[in-house]
């Protein structure tokens, strides 16, 4: 008897309080922009998924603490990848058709991002992609944008400071990753125009624990320098295994070195390295008048404080997705096309990437002073002295 | 630079690699040898153990010998608690189930690295410095001598114990037929355990020692794991020799393969030999055919 009155309580309340609860789902609904986050916080390529998660959430928090877009809350839906094509797709249909997200923040990697590209067009919902590879934007897709910095402008930073210098003859490498790929496609395809000839070729796996089979390679060449492709930890066993080799030439990284861990994780194979990178990492030593300066100090500074951990690049990509997201919508509310209309016309927008001039020809904004050389001293970044 | 110089540079390159991979190798097999099971949590031990000599090492700020030394311990004793909380509780189940949980224990494990020590990767310092020693030319680096005397120290104390112990043929005899080892008065519960105890110490060894070559990082395990596999069924499950020998040759084909060929081709060239070492001869390359009759796998 007991029984069947507890069971019946639990109905009756269940049934009473089923459709308070569907109201108030539905009145959030009206009430707030819907964003999605694809990114791998966990997996391979978690160090950037992660930066980039916690950049959004803080970003969410602070705009709805100050009354939302226009008096109308952000609501996240953040899914995690792990980096996987596959599960990156996925997540990006759940986002689209049940989350019915009005906008896309992410994915994190390049081979990632070109995998949800269909699925976003076909779906026509704007997405601000937080992965470099040129491919992204080139050609223009209608509904896909990028914050990174292009990989071809850190290609032509790294060989116009190689033809001062006198740097003819290079030895490529690059990860096996999409990232390292189309790294070294943009290698190849820029050299002609610099008039620099690449003598070797190689690539390692992201788990590889040792390249000094393909320097070695490169040291049987006439190569005058490295440049290194890749943004998983193996890149630093490359620096490690030159100097096990003894090999002098200098080491050109890509700005997929931008996280002061992997300097640590080098123990001092990293010194005298060059590398392109945006302005985040050296954020102390960009002069005051720089038009970036503010916006790069206020967000180390607000990173650094909330999660205790330095700022990377990566969340610093987030940052400006989602300020491009936030402005958009000021203007254009829930409606997915105005959205992606506005984003096209942002111009002048100051982020920590550099300074975005969006247009209908160009989905990134970026050009390639976006990128300043750095090198590593005494363990730190710092801007290379010309 | 000569090609002779580049040959040895790419023979040593795969020697590091190679003993790396036997590391991992032996690991499965002593489980195999005492369970029938595979377990593929094996890379995550000597991820387990890189990461707490890291953790030993540089957030405590223990002398190196003792963070290593106590990484060993603390992952021998995660893989008693495993052995006992997940595979003793189902130890009347198949062999396909135990594999299975292992598996479910390897995202565990990496997930729990994740949450305790974050995402990046980490280095432990050279037992004896990183100046390389030079032969005609080639280079190799001291720590690369470190992983090959531990290994063929393993290696000779495994192999001595599974053939002439009391224990070690115990825990053989677990292995072929459960049942019949009871009957004779083995303890085979405690043999199981021992097993696990036995190849996550070794994992925790290859950990420890690998980590100042390849760093070490959450993400590690599962790679480093399925290459250890692959080298583990290359000579043989079971066999402790025969995982050395197919380290050493899957490392050098990787090297010359890298060196010779092109690197993208590397793992390729790797993959293809084992499948058709698999393909003719099943059983490892040591394999006897009476051997491999009596074999689960």
């Amino acid at each position: 008897m007991k029984k069947i009155f507890i069971i019946t309580t639990v109905i009756t309340a269940f049934l009473v309080l089923l459709p308070l609860s569907l109201v108030a789902e539905k009145k959030e609904e009206v009430e707030s922009y819907k964003i999605g986050g694809i990114f791998a916080i966990t997996g391979p390529a978690s160090w950037l998924g992660e930066p980039e998660r916690n950049t959004m959430e803080m970003i969410a928090d602070m705009v709805n603490k100050q009354g939302g877009i226009n008096g109308v809350p952000i609501e996240l839906h953040i899914e995690d990848t792990v980096g996987d094509e596959t599960k990156t797709v996925n997540a990006a249909k759940k986002l689209i058709n049940s989350d019915q997200v009005i906008a896309i923040v992410g994915p994190s990697r390049s081979g990632t991002t070109m995998a949800v590209i269909p699925i976003v067009e076909k779906a026509e919902v704007p997405l601000i992609s937080c992965a470099a590879a040129e491919a992204i934007v080139n050609p223009i897709k209608k509904w896909v944008f990028k914050t990174p910095q292009q990989d071809r402008h850190a290609v032509d930073r790294i060989y116009e400071y190689m033809v001062d210098h006198g740097i003819r003859k290079i030895a490529i490498m690059s990860g096996t990753t999409g990232f390292g790929d189309q790294g070294r496609k943009q290698l190849q395809k820029l050299a002609p125009d610099y008039k620099i000839t690449i003598v070797a070729d190689e690539t390692y796996g992201p788990s590889d624990a040792d390249m000094t089979s393909q320097l070695t390679k490169i040291r049987g060449t006439d190569a005058q320098a490295i440049v290194n492709w890749s943004i998983v930890p193996a890149q630093v066993i490359v620096a490690k295994n030159m100097v096990q080799l003894g090999m002098d030439i200098q080491l050109f990284l890509s700005h997929g070195f931008g996280n002061i861990k992997y300097v640590e994780a080098a123990e001092g194979a990293a010194e005298g390295i060059i590398f392109p990178a945006g302005r985040l990492l050296a954020a102390e030593t960009v002069p005051t008048t720089h038009p970036q300066k503010k916006v790069l100090m206020e967000y180390k500074n607000l990173y650094e404080e909330k999660f205790n951990e330095p700022v990377s690049t990566f969340g610093g990509h987030a940052w400006d997705a989602m300020w491009i997201l936030i402005r958009a919508i000021e203007k254009a509310g829930a409606d997915k096309a105005a959205i992606r209309d506005e984003i096209g016309k942002i111009t002048g927008f100051a982020g920590t990437g550099g300074i975005f001039n969006f247009s209908p020809s160009d989905h990134n904004g970026l050009t390639k002073d976006a990128f300043e050389m750095l090198t590593v001293k005494n363990g730190k970044f710092v801007v290379l002295e010309k | 630079m000569n090609l002779g110089v580049q040959l040895l540079q790419y023979t040593l390159s795969g020697i590091t690699v190679g003993s790396i991979y036997a590391m991992v190798a032996i690991g499965f097999n002593i489980i195999y040898n005492s369970t029938g099971i595979i377990n593929f949590a094996q890379g995550e031990f000597v991820m387990l153990g890189g990461m707490t000599a890291v953790y030993l090492y540089k957030t405590l700020h223990l002398p190196l010998f003792i963070s290593g030394l106590g990484a060993v311990f603390i992952v021998m004793c995660i893989g008693i608690l495993f052995e006992r909380f997940a595979i003793q509780i189902l130890k009347d189940s198949s062999v396909i189930t135990l594999i299975i949980v292992t598996i479910a224990a390897s995202i565990l494990f990496k997930g729990g690295a994740m949450f305790i020590w974050g995402k990046d990767a980490y280095v432990l310092p050279s037992f004896s410095g990183d100046e390389p020693f030079h032969m005609f030319g080639a280079t190799i680096l001291p720590q690369t001598l470190w992983i090959l005397g531990f290994l063929f120290l393993i290696v000779a104390a495994l192999t001595g114990f599974f053939k002439f112990t009391i224990v070690g043929k115990a825990m053989k005899a677990c292995a072929f037929n459960r049942r019949a080892a009871r009957i004779v008065g083995i303890n085979v519960n405690r043999m199981v355990m021992l097993s696990f105890a036995l190849s996550a110490l070794i994992g925790g060894i290859a950990g420890v020692i690998v980590t100042p070559i390849t760093l070490a990082h959450y993400d590690r395990g599962a790679l480093l794991g399925l290459k250890g596999f692959g080298t583990a069924i290359f000579g043989g499950l079971g066999n402790m020799g025969g995982a050395v020998a197919a380290g050493i040759i899957v490392g050098l084909l990787e090297a010359y393969s890298a060196g010779l060929i092109s690197s993208g081709y590397k793992d390729a060239v790797a993959l293809i030999i084992l499948l058709a070492v698999l393909f003719f001869r099943p059983g490892g390359i040591f394999a006897k055919k009476e051997e491999q009759a009596l074999k689960t796998f």
